[in-house]
């Protein structure tokens, strides 16, 4: 099992990552890939800001990967999330779950998503098209759902 | 300890961090964030809903009834947007 977790400013290349999750490896059957991407929400966004909480941010993540691999046979697993100011088309996260067979890492990556969106302190705030600086994005009670879902 | 706040609890507050003694009365999350709000007004603006408001002590998330005894560093913020 490769777990890899980072919190960076830069982008990051998913063919790449993705290389580096399967190279050499004959046991993977399954890999599967989620990114999440900044939108511009109907043309009304410039950027979007995302503010972290350093050392935490990498705890969390760390303690759900934890629990996802507790749950699934996985072989390999990786998280990537960006902070700072992301423009609209930029990918803001990365997850990629590698095991033998594909149930595992969809479930795996889902479960990662649905945790990470509310568990890991990452704090979306609005920069909005007339050069203003917009609300913080409000959290979802969809996404508290979505994570109650898996028990 | 150490306070840390981020987002819009950081603008609230009007800081980042700060040091501060607290008294020994004070005993949990929710015994600080009582204490804090009589601090100063910015303070009753950040917690004016405590149900909303979030806390991790020493990187890892709490409950308003947790012990924050031995506490080095307490973070307030408000629910999570990542991903």
């Amino acid at each position: 099992m490769i777990r890899t977790i980072r919190i960076q400013p830069e982008t990051f290349d998913t063919a790449a990552e993705t290389a580096a999750l399967t190279e050499g490896r004959a046991d993977i059957g399954a890999l599967v890939a989620f990114t999440g991407l900044c939108r511009d929400e109907g043309g009304r966004l410039t950027a979007l800001e995302l503010e972290h909480y350093p050392g935490m941010a990498e705890a969390e993540i760390d303690r759900i990967a934890e629990q996802v691999e507790s749950r699934w046979p996985l072989l390999g697993l990786t998280v990537i999330h960006r902070f700072g100011r992301i423009s609209p088309g930029e990918e803001i996260v990365l997850v990629l779950a590698a095991s033998a067979h594909r149930a595992a890492a969809f479930e795996a990556a889902s479960f990662m998503m649905d945790y990470l969106k509310t568990q890991a302190p990452f704090w979306k705030r609005e920069h909005l098209k007339d050069g203003t600086t917009g609300a913080w994005v409000e959290a979802k009670e969809a996404d508290d759902r979505a994570m109650e879902r898996w028990g | 300890m150490k306070l840390v706040y981020f987002a819009w609890v950081r603008e609230r507050v009007g800081k980042t961090d700060e040091e501060v003694e607290v008294p020994e009365s004070i005993r949990t999350v929710a015994d600080l964030v009582r204490w804090l709000k009589g601090r100063g007004e910015e303070y009753g603006y950040a917690f004016e809903n405590e149900g909303i408001v979030r806390a991790a002590i020493d990187h890892v998330h709490v409950k308003p009834e947790a012990s924050i005894a031995g506490a080095r560093e307490i973070a307030f913020f408000p629910p999570m947007t990542g991903g």
